[in-house]
């Protein structure tokens, strides 16, 4: 929860005006906040890579910022973790919207 | 060494280590009297067990953890609160998986859900707010804990909830902050501690000037420092140096991830929301004056205290820790002000152990108990194992 993970920004909602986007996080797709690391044209965002804490892309960083840090977490077995806990939320959200 | 070959450039890894074992001994530390450095992070501290960074660096060299474990420095009372507010009927309560497995005095928020609770376990509170807008019928409250790291996202949630008129959300705001439980630890008598190892982090959200006070006021160095070992290690070397040298500052190893001014946008948005509590009991350091934050006014709707009356929020005083029966023999706040290794507590590997945790340290792995009963622990855990 508190070392976040790294991904990188495949997608901007609509014009950028909700500040949300779409991250890749070690192939899982997740929906982002990016308040945080907007500076003024949020669709300039597309491809750059963030760390992201429970959500919110927190830091702007360089690809092999990146790299490394999903190295130090993959060791850590923080990434494995953070990557779950993202997909077992968004199987109960989807079997919220089925029931 | 039977870790070096784990290190990105084990060669750098080494020259580090040689330079750190000079500066130790030009200070003249050595094993009876050893340096403490405190590295403040939870995070850091499973990365030190998990690369044995403790038996790398010589003897003269001590690490001691702090507190700064989210769910490890949690009161039980905090937990049961979550409980009393789960309990309620048309309630679905929210926390992270971290969150799911810290004891209270009436069990965990997991055993809970097993007996029927709708309790679930989200990784964001973005998703908690989600499932406030499905279940407009229901009262969706999210647990928010943790540093100043995870507290914009809260924040930045609330904000959202108000902004979208989302009225069946609250947020039961257990944030708490780094600074005031180290300025603490100073201020104990029992504590000697030489300089410290900052969080990577947490520095990102505040930046490195809320630390300032610690090289002023208390004349010891602060080095802000990255995940990986070699970030350690250099951030070890440089806090070393500064005491070999007679200096006291504050450094930013992590200057990739960490501006010095912090993350503005940040810091606004959880300047908005919240402010400062006067004081917020600790697991094992007690209470600390403006150690917590609670909501502003401005947000009362969404303010789970005030909606349930529960915690700070039901009016009277809140349990503390220290009172608490389940505590007695529990040895953690000596733990967590680094007074005492985990090893030494009575109950450690005996009736608490990861499966069965007693205290919060040993929930996370971020805890220095977990830490060192998953890694085998530090020179004296082995000493202790070979005494046996």
């Amino acid at each position: 929860m508190c070392l976040g993970i790294p991904g990188k920004i495949v997608e901007i909602e609509g014009d950028g005006a909700t500040r949300m986007g779409v991250v890749d996080v070690g192939g899982v797709r997740r929906q982002v906040d990016l308040t945080c690391v907007i500076e003024t044209d949020p669709t300039a965002l597309i491809g750059e890579w963030v760390l992201v804490h429970v959500g919110f892309a927190m830091s702007r960083i360089d690809a092999d910022e990146a790299a490394r840090t999903l190295e130090a977490l993959a060791a850590l077995g923080e990434a494995e973790e953070e990557i779950a806990a993202i997909r077992e939320t968004e199987r109960m959200l989807s079997a919220e919207a089925a029931s | 060494m039977k870790y070096m070959d784990e290190f990105r450039d084990p060669a750098l890894a080494k020259s580090v280590l040689a330079k750190i074992a000079e500066t130790v001994e030009a200070i003249g530390a050595t094993k009876e009297k050893p340096l403490a450095i405190m590295e403040i992070c939870g995070g850091h501290t499973h990365a030190i067990f998990r690369y044995g960074l403790d038996k790398l660096v010589p003897e003269g060299l001590e690490f001691v953890h702090g507190p700064g474990c989210p769910v490890c420095v949690l009161p039980m009372a905090r937990v049961d609160d979550c409980i009393d507010i789960a309990e309620r009927p048309n309630v679905i309560f929210t926390t992270f998986g971290d969150a799911m497995r810290v004891p209270g005095t009436r069990g965990t928020l997991l055993k809970k859900k097993a007996e029927g609770c709708d309790i679930r376990m989200v990784y964001s509170p973005l998703d908690a707010l989600e499932l406030a807008r499905r279940n407009p019928e229901k009262e969706v409250v999210f647990f928010g804990l943790g540093f100043e790291t995870t507290m914009p996202s809260t924040a930045l949630t609330v904000r959202r909830a108000q902004a979208d008129g989302v009225e069946n959300f609250s947020l039961f705001c257990n944030h708490i902050l780094v600074p005031p439980p180290i300025k603490a630890l100073l201020d104990d008598p029992d504590m000697n501690l030489d300089g410290f190892v900052g969080p990577g982090h947490v520095s990102m959200v505040i930046g490195t000037e809320p630390y300032e006070f610690i090289a002023r006021e208390y004349g010891k160095p602060l080095v802000v420092a990255g995940f990986e070992p070699l970030d350690l290690l250099q951030s070890v070397l440089m806090a070393l140096t500064q005491i070999k040298e007679g200096r006291a500052e504050i450094e930013n190893q992590y200057s990739r991830v960490v501006p010095r001014e912090g993350n503005a946008a940040a810091m606004s948005a959880c300047d908005e929301v919240f402010e400062p509590r006067p004081s917020f009991d600790w697991r094992g350091l007690g209470e600390i004056d403006h150690s917590g934050v609670q909501m502003r006014e401005a947000y009362a709707a969404f303010d789970a205290e005030r909606k349930f009356g529960v915690g700070y929020g039901a009016g009277k005083p809140v349990v503390k820790e220290a009172d608490l029966p389940e505590m007695q023999g529990c040895r953690c706040g000596d733990v967590i002000k680094g007074a005492l290794k985990p090893v030494a507590c009575p109950k450690f590997g005996v009736d608490c152990t990861p499966e069965h945790p007693l205290g919060a340290l040993m929930v996370s792995s971020e805890g220095a108990c977990a830490a060192y009963y998953q890694y085998g622990g530090a020179r004296e855990y082995e000493s202790v194992e070979a005494a046996e």
